[in-house]
């Protein structure tokens, strides 16, 4: 049939414009270097009022510890989803025997007031962090350094602080020997020291910090993705991208601010009303039948912590009928761990087969092995071997949320066993530690441990080993102290895991403390942002934020 | 009326002194180091324990730390806590807000509720009056944290007809929510209150002389009854303005008030003795300073009540 002449213009036209625009539209395609998200706006973070100034050497909890996190940036950076150590101010941290070790450093770093970063910002802010009459919390991260306690102060045998026994106020085992490298001389070899180096204790500090101290920690100037525009107290804390910022991966964001709330609930319904658009972790209460899933839809994220939850026995000294092997392991095998974590933790647990958590390195599962499962028949052999015939009691701190399930794994004892088994609250956390420190703690207690940095020898040392810091239970066992020294020595980062993965096997013949489970954060965040990343220690990664 | 008020405050005095020792040697003497708790799941480093314990005397007995903190607050300082934030700065950051949410939920009891109660008690078993009692009957058995989260997924979420949160600075028009959620189980006492007082005084003397008088109802009943049946509401919202004052921990966590008694909730768990004192201290003054106002209005509102 034949086109008219008007119709097949019209055909042509679209045809041409079909044409080119398929040749345009090619462009359009691969113009996509930074991703497809957008650079640049604000977004609002759920924060908590921080418990010190905001200086690197005296916060150890989360809510200085995240927004300084953005505002520093260290020598070794963890990778957001695997936890992996990368260097980011470092160039190399190398050592022939892990014990002398060189760093030396990028050139081009700069601190937010323009300042370079040099080899004399880590040795001075180590030497401050270290030195006892600083009082800084975070202080014992400096203790492998050779110096350390000329520097830090002495202790007498009660445990006291002798006043006045810091001599010195810079330690011998850290030497600068040019603008960009530094060495460090550890007092025994630690394989691990390189991990460790990312945790906010070892950021570097510029010049004015020694100034005024006290201003600093109101606006601390570091030399991270993020500088700090104000601090509001109780409200919020207020940054902004930096454009100086040397790492590789910049930020997508340009403002960021933590807002502060005391109430996890509060947080929660602003975070329904998208008035805040990232809560790092939803509170219990929204977690009860999956709730949080109706109300967020598909805007929540879940994501494995390095958090360890364990049931630690009470030393000899002071309990000597706990010091039985077949008793620990009975009671071990009492536990119906699977029960308890879909009943009570609605999914955000996961039963702990080891000692190490999934997320670092050489964590291997079944660690455990046969121990950890729950099998009443044999639970009960392994009692009558013992010859316990008292009572148990489980003790917890009653100010946090752990009481419904102590009382759950008692019941699970009781009834696998046959024997008492109580569940008792001691009010405060705080005098919950004190008890267990001065160890007038009997029976079994609940033991959380939080990893410092992502190495499977901080899972295993300072909680197993002979006078460790951690080792509530004051277990002591030469041939694990012995496979820990090994380890620190060993050169090859293969070696070390595999000698540490050996001494952690060896945990499972005494049973000085009962794994129970890994736990899993789950995050929420608004309508108005994506790629949200949660890292393994619980914080929101800020530089793969971005607006939607 | 003038020496009864200097008096008063003279009584006030040992009042606050006494106060202040016991919740001092109260938070002081809980069981435990103060610093346990403060490093999470590890000890804390000696240098650091050594260097707090010499700044806060908590080696001294506690008499004489007690004289030495009494002495600073005396001079107005107020002392700091365990992590170098000014006990005075944190008050007066906080106290505002506590204070505006009091108030005005004061206000809306007061108006609500007295309002209620009239209609209520002037209209004996009719329709007002059942809705009255049995609306505050609801409101006084569901516990106010209920009320709480309910109206702020309600009406703050769900309707978005007032903010989910109350944003810094605690304005004014931000806290009538928290406000009302507040004062609800008061305004339904106030409401029970004032009907039960007017219904009785209704039958009084005095109301049968002033109505063979000849004066109209309305002056009958609201110059005359209403002011005679306030005396016991007035004494109730004296005691409560106390009690809204020193708690409301409940209404501030769940609309993200920052007021006292988060705080003081807050700082007994950590052990920060200095601050929990402080501002006791304060609550305490406030609150007898309230109860000298209500005492005040008595003779007001009952000629035949006289001070000396």
């Amino acid at each position: 049939m034949r086109v008219p002449a008007r119709k097949g213009g019209i055909v042509a036209a679209v045809g041409l414009a079909l044409v080119v625009s398929a040749c345009g539209g090619g462009d359009d395609g691969d113009n996509d270097g930074g991703g497809s998200a957008s650079a640049g706006g604000a977004v609002s973070i759920r924060g908590c009022n921080p418990q010190n100034l905001l200086i690197p050497a005296l916060t150890q909890e989360v809510c200085g510890g995240d927004p300084l996190d953005a505002v520093f940036s260290k020598l070794v950076r963890y990778d957001a989803e695997t936890a992996a150590p990368e260097n980011e101010i470092a160039a190399s941290i190398e050592s022939e025997d892990n014990q002398t070790w060189t760093i030396t450093l990028e050139d081009g770093w700069t601190f937010h007031d323009g300042t370079p970063v040099t080899a004399a910002s880590f040795v001075n802010a180590w030497n401050w962090g270290a030195y006892g009459p600083n009082a800084a919390l975070n202080s014992y991260f400096y203790d492998p350094i050779e110096g350390f306690t000329e520097v830090n102060g002495e202790i007498d045998d009660e445990g006291n602080y002798v006043d006045g026994s810091a001599t010195a106020e810079a330690m011998s085992g850290l030497a600068v020997v040019d603008d960009l490298t530094f060495t460090v001389q550890l007092t025994s070899p630690q394989s691990s020291f390189p991990q460790r180096l990312g945790y906010i204790a070892f950021a570097p500090l510029p010049e004015v910090f020694y100034a005024d101290v006290d201003a600093f920690g109101d606006k601390p100037i570091g030399s991270g993705p993020f500088q700090l525009v104000e601090w509001n107290k109780e409200v919020d804390i207020q940054l902004t991208a930096y454009d100086g910022y040397q790492g590789e991966v910049k930020p997508h964001v340009q403002d960021v601010t933590f807002k502060l709330y005391a109430q996890d609930e509060a947080a929660y319904a602003d975070l329904l009303a998208d008035n805040v658009d990232v809560m790092p972790q939803l509170p219990a209460s929204s977690l009860t039948g999956e709730q949080y899933k109706s109300d967020l839809g598909d805007r929540y994220v879940e994501r494995e912590a390095g958090l360890f939850q364990s049931i630690t026995f009470a030393p000899e000294s002071v309990d000597p009928a706990m010091d039985n092997p077949n008793l620990r392991k009975a009671i071990s095998m009492a536990i119906e761990r699977d029960l308890i974590v879909r009943n009570i933790f609605q999914g955000t647990r996961a039963p702990a087969t080891g000692w190490v958590s999934p997320v670092v390195d050489g964590y291997t599962p079944d660690q455990c092995g046969e121990w950890c499962t729950y099998d009443p028949e044999q639970a009960k052999e392994l009692l009558a071997e013992s010859g316990f015939t008292g009572e148990l009691t489980l003790t917890t701190n009653g100010d946090a949320d752990h009481h419904t399930w102590t009382q759950a794994v008692c019941n699970s004892i009781s009834n696998a066993l046959e024997i008492e088994c109580t569940a008792l609250t001691v009010p405060l956390f705080s005098t919950y530690r004190d008890q267990i420190t001065e160890r007038e703690m009997p029976g079994m207690f609940r033991t959380g441990w939080q990893m410092d940095y992502p190495s499977i020898e901080n899972f295993l040392a300072p909680l197993y080993a002979t006078g460790a810091g951690s080792n509530d239970g004051d277990y002591t066992n030469p041939a694990f102290d012995d496979l820990i020294a090994q380890a620190a020595q060993a050169a090859d980062p293969d070696q070390a895991i595999a000698l540490y993965q050996d001494a952690e096997r060896l945990l499972a013949e005494d049973m000085p403390a009962i794994p129970l489970w890994y736990e899993t954060r789950i995050a929420g965040h608004s309508s108005r942002v994506e790629n949200v990343q949660i890292s393994a220690f619980g914080t929101t990664d800020l530089l793969s934020l971005s607006l939607s | 009326m003038g020496r009864y008020v200097v008096r008063r405050l003279l009584q006030m005095v040992p009042v606050v002194i006494g106060t202040t020792f016991v919740i001092f040697a109260m938070v002081w003497a809980l069981p435990g180091d103060p610093f346990a708790g403060k490093c999470g799941d590890r000890p804390c480093p000696a240098p650091y324990i050594a260097v707090m314990t010499d700044k806060f005397n908590l080696d001294e007995p506690i008499f004489v730390q007690y004289a030495l903190y009494m002495g600073n607050l005396l001079q107005g300082d107020f002392g700091e806590t365990f992590g170098g934030v000014q006990v005075m700065d944190e008050l007066q950051l906080r106290y505002p807000a506590t204070l505006k949410l009091a108030l005005v939920a004061i206000a809306t009891e007061i108006l609500i509720g007295i309002t209620a109660g009239i209609l209520a008690g002037l209209r004996r078993g009719g329709f007002a009056d059942a809705l009255v009692l049995v609306s505050t009957l609801l409101v006084i058995s569901i516990p106010v944290f209920v009320i709480g989260y309910l109206l702020q997924l309600l009406l703050g979420v769900k309707l978005e007809l007032f903010p989910v949160t109350v944003s810094a600075g605690a304005p004014l028009n931000e806290l009538v929510l928290p406000a009302l959620v507040l004062a609800s189980t008061s305004l339904a006492y106030v409401a029970r209150l004032m009907r039960a007082n007017l219904a009785e005084n209704l039958h009084a003397d005095f109301v049968r002389t002033a109505t063979a008088k000849g004066l109209s109802r309305g002056r009958v009943v609201g110059v005359h009854t209403v002011r005679n049946s306030l005396i016991p509401v007035v004494t109730f919202i004296g005691a409560d303005f106390g009690a809204l004052l020193g708690g409301a921990i409940v209404i501030e966590g769940i609309f993200n008030i920052n007021g006292v008694g988060g705080l003081i909730y807050g700082s007994i768990r950590t052990r920060e003795g200095a601050m929990v004192t402080g501002a006791v201290t304060v609550l305490v003054i406030v609150f007898l300073l309230v109860n000298l106002l209500v005492d005040l209005l008595y003779a007001v509102l009952d000629p035949r009540i006289r001070y000396d």
